[in-house]
């Protein structure tokens, strides 16, 4: 055999942690929270509506000269900042009323080159400020939709317990993903709401695949404690938690350094959510899914085992 | 023996992976900067064309790579963007407004290739550059008019029944009639219970009938209000000269409009907000027109064009404008004869029935009036707009007519056609406005796919060496399936017509790459396993694969209800991701443990192994 990240002789003992897990996570649960009532989201165009410019300038552009001329030009609410390179300049300004609201891209972008600098629009977005309401109800939606799916299909693929002890899971990765973005003020839009349905995605693979190892577990191994089976699967699916966590994280890496800074925000929040993802499939899914009482008697099949299945084919 | 693969399983993963290969090869050939001309309104284009326009290209001496005739349109492939500006300029010069001269980024598909239907994957906004406008139509203002056509009918049909009332008043959303006695609105309710089935009518206090429209109505109403809108932008964006736009209702009443390759948005815009009517107006027959032309028009008279370049002379004095005309549609008459018949509104109608009267046996017009850009642009640096009027058709009023007619004396079922739509485009019901807008210039895009690019390259070029330094000889067979994967990816991308690539969908797949192999980690670390138990390798392999698969099965059908929901609510780019997150679960199923498998039986199955390299 080749090398081996672990190699576990013994079975660790996860569940040991459990409390001090479950206590940590509470605590970032509850900042999360907290944050998320005080701070907020940092909402993105996509959601507050309004009208945002980026244009590249040939040099390095002068963000105090470009301010002053959005001042003189009467947009007092202008934020000006840069994004991605020295060049390039970001402009955002909130939604204002009337119906000349979708003309002020260009306005902008004819002001700024009334001196006759040359400016190369890169994007204007204007999006109307019932857009942005209508999007944050249905990225809400969404999610909540997706969490029920998941959790029907878990709790008829597995058992109701599991079920509750995925969706845990999911719940705590989601509300922590979004607490890191409140904390920092990082931005919050339409891609890292898909990031952040991608991370649940992402948690539930990772769930699931320890989920199913319990149920095999606890189906071959009789007179064991759930702690002891849980704890042996854990340590038996590790290797693999570890590595496909190592590559997706090896593939957001290069997304985040070399996806340019229009993706930034996705990559940071899958980056975060894996991390998470990872964490939460070994402690908050199984460790729910124990406090609700996972048992043997719930996952013995019904089915009367044939004599001579479990033999081995020649 | 263990590990064998069935004969069948090796043909379907040739032919799978084949057929995607195949389709996904048309991405690698790059496209051409092109001018793409097609014809509007009378013109049509042809081989004679195609020759003028190689000849004029050659005179200016700029060279052409390619050009083609087909699908009612001529492409003229060029060979760099620079040449394709002049091109553009000097063709759209050279033909009238007939035309439709477009710049466009045409796939250099080789003929083989476009024979068997296979194109490259198409580029969302964000990645090839363009205009994507969201837009509203004003629904209460389609409700309005319509209470407001009520309220005439109410009028005029209560007084020719002589059924008397005090008087009709005209609310948001109902039309109120009220009555002096009970027994004119017992008469009333009666006869307009009859008339308008389309009508909720109620009785309230204070001697007064409510009348409001039915949902099925309302909805019916709202329906005709966008769908009359599209045609509009349809026709407007003809001007616009965009290859491939797309106008398309969205929800109850928006409209997306996308043009790619756009660089000029205020002028898209302009042209988009542009407004169109109609008039109908009588002939002057008194005066020649030929003394008109050299001059001298009479007073109350004015000349104007019609489509196919006569001249006519026509009353300034107008009879009816478009805002009056319900509906438009073409047909036939009994005797096979094209005409179009106008419905128009009770105000229109009792205008238009008066007017008729006086002017039996007379000709008259129908002028088209449009608001084009001239493409110049005022000291404020607005574009100037031009009024255009054009006549449609001449007609003669054979009788006094009401709010419903007929207009005959056309050409052909295709012009009935054209007549009924501008017609209905000269009605406009409901206004419209652009609630949301996202520009991406041609620079951006360009950086986008390389962007998106240099991380899948990265990406995957980290995953391939992490598989082969960690799982060695089954780490080759994880990259083959891996790679494979993504030329189904592409594949299968290319395939569905609806499918776009954007950022987030390159993002996707990168994602997909990282996460593909997870399906092959599984099923070798539990090969590890069960040699670790003592099982032999032939043993290991069988098993490995097998244990692993309802796990997997798992695992990726969770993620696919993910990116299901992610493609039911998103829009644009968002629904990119999804579908490449989607395609990417079920195209690494396959690889992962279908081709991975048949792989690794062709070279370890069927054989005595002492050991395995994983």
């Amino acid at each position: 055999m080749g090398f081996q990240l672990l190699k576990l002789k013994e079975t660790v003992d996860f569940m040991k942690w459990r409390f001090p897990a479950m206590i940590f996570s509470t605590l970032l649960i509850v900042g999360s929270i907290v944050s998320l009532g005080v701070n907020q989201l940092n909402w993105g165009l996509d959601f507050t509506g309004g009208t945002l410019i980026e244009v590249g300038y040939e040099q390095s552009a002068d963000l105090e000269a470009v301010r002053t001329i959005m001042l003189d030009a009467g947009y007092t609410d202008a934020m000006v900042q840069n994004f991605g390179s020295s060049q390039d300049v970001l402009i955002r300004l909130a939604p204002r009323e009337g119906v000349k609201a979708v003309e002020i891209g260009d306005q902008v972008l004819a002001t700024l080159r009334a001196d006759g600098t040359k400016v190369d629009m890169r994007r204007i977005e204007f999006v109307g400020p019932n857009v942005g309401d209508e999007l944050t109800e249905q990225g809400g939606l969404a999610m909540l939709a997706a969490l029920i799916c998941i959790l029907i299909y878990v709790a008829m693929r597995f058992e109701y317990r599991f079920a509750l002890g995925s969706v845990a899971a999911l719940v705590h990765d989601v509300i922590l993903t979004l607490g890191l973005f409140s904390v920092l003020q990082l931005e919050f839009d339409l891609t890292v709401l898909a990031a952040v349905l991608a991370v649940i995605g992402y948690s539930l693979n990772d769930t699931i695949v320890v989920s199913d190892r319990i149920r095999e577990n606890f189906r071959k191994i009789r007179k064991t404690e759930p702690v002891e089976i849980i704890n042996i699967s854990l340590t038996q699916t590790l290797n693999r938690t570890i590595i496909t966590s190592l590559t997706t994280v090896l593939v957001l890496v290069a997304l985040f350094y070399k996806g340019g800074a229009l993706i930034h925000g996705f990559a940071t929040a899958l980056l975060f959510g894996v991390i998470v993802g990872t964490y939460s499939s070994v402690y908050i899914a199984s460790a729910v899914g124990l406090a609700f009482g996972i048992s043997r008697d719930d996952l013995i099949p019904t089915e009367i085992i044939k004599e001579g299945e479990d033999q081995d084919p020649v | 023996m263990l590990n064998k693969t069935p004969f069948w399983k090796y043909i379907l993963v040739i032919f799978v992976v084949a057929i995607t290969a195949l389709y996904a090869t048309p991405n690698i050939y790059g496209e051409d900067h092109a001018i793409q001309i097609s014809a509007s309104n009378n013109a049509f284009v042809s081989e004679e064309l195609k020759t003028s326009i190689e000849v004029t290209l050659k005179e200016k001496g700029i060279e052409i790579k390619r050009i083609e005739l087909e699908n009612e349109r001529i492409l003229v492939r060029l060979l760099d963007s620079d040449t394709q500006l002049v091109a553009r300029e000097l063709i759209d010069s050279k033909l009238d407004d007939d035309y439709v001269v477009a710049m466009n980024l045409a796939p250099d598909t080789p003929d083989w290739l476009d024979a068997l239907g296979a194109s490259p994957m198409k580029l969302g906004l964000d990645l090839r550059g363009g205009v994507h406008f969201l837009m509203e139509v004003d629904m209460n203002s389609a409700t309005t008019k319509a209470y407001e056509d009520v309220v005439g009918d109410f009028k005029l049909q209560l007084r020719e029944e002589r059924i008397f009332y005090r008087t009709v008043v005209q609310n948001p959303d109902s039309v109120d009639v009220i009555f002096r006695d009970d027994e004119m609105l017992e008469k009333a309710q009666f006869y307009l219970r009859n008339q308008f089935r389309d009508l909720s009518i109620t009785e309230r206090d204070d001697l007064t009938l409510r009348a409001a429209f039915l949902e099925a109505r309302l909805a019916q109403i709202r329906d005709a209000a966008v769908s009359q809108n599209v045609t509009i932008i349809r026709s407007r964006i003809n001007q616009l000269g965009v290859a491939e736009p797309l106008v398309q209702k969205q929800g109850q009443e928006r409209i997306v409009v996308q043009l790619p390759g756009i660089q000029d948005t205020a002028k898209a815009k302009e042209i988009l907000n542009a407004t169109a009517t109609l008039e109908f107006r009588m002939l002057d027959e008194k005066s020649d027109v030929r003394d008109a032309l050299r001059g001298r028009a009479p007073a109350g008279s004015e000349v104007i064009y019609h489509k196919n370049g006569q001249p006519y002379l026509l009353k300034k004095q107008v009879m009816l404008t478009g805002s009056h005309i319900i509906d438009a549609n073409s047909g036939v008459d009994q005797y096979g004869v094209p005409n179009v018949s106008i419905d128009l509104d009770s105000k229109g109608g009792a205008k238009w029935s008066q007017a008729t009267k006086e002017n039996i046996k007379k000709p008259m017009a129908t002028v088209f009036i449009e608001y084009k850009t001239t493409g110049e642009r005022d000291v404020e640096g607005k574009l100037v707009f031009e009024k255009k009027e054009d006549i449609i058709s001449v007609a003669t009023i054979q009788a006094q007519l009401g709010s419903s007619f007929q207009i005959s004396g056309l050409d052909s079922p295709t012009e009935a056609r054209e007549l009924a739509l501008l017609l209905r485009a000269g009605a406009l019901i409901a206004p419209i406005q652009i609630v949301e807008e996202r520009t991406v210039g041609p620079s951006l895009g360009k950086e986008n796919i390389e962007l998106g690019m240099t991380a899948i390259i990265w990406g995957l070029a980290g995953v391939l060496v992490f598989m082969l330094i960690y799982y060695r000889a089954f780490g080759v067979i994880a990259n083959i399936a891996l790679l494979l994967n993504l030329v189904m990816i592409v594949g299968i991308m290319s395939m569905i017509p609806g499918a776009t690539l954007t950022l987030p969908g390159m993002a996707g797949i990168v994602l997909t790459v990282g996460m593909a192999v997870d399906a092959n980690v599984l099923i070798f670390e539990r090969i590890r396993e069960e040699l670790r138990e003592g099982r032999s390798p032939q043993q290991a392999i069988h098993f490995g694969y097998d244990n692993a698969f309802s796990t997997i099965l798992d695992a990726n059908i969770t993620t696919f209800i993910a990116g299901l929901i992610l493609f039911a609510i998103g829009t644009g780019p968002i629904k990119g991701f999804s579908i490449t997150l989607m395609i990417g679960i079920a195209t690494s199923m396959f690889t992962a443990i279908v081709v991975s498998r048949v792989l690794v039986n062709s070279i370890w199955g069927g054989k005595r192994v002492t050991k395995l390299a994983i």
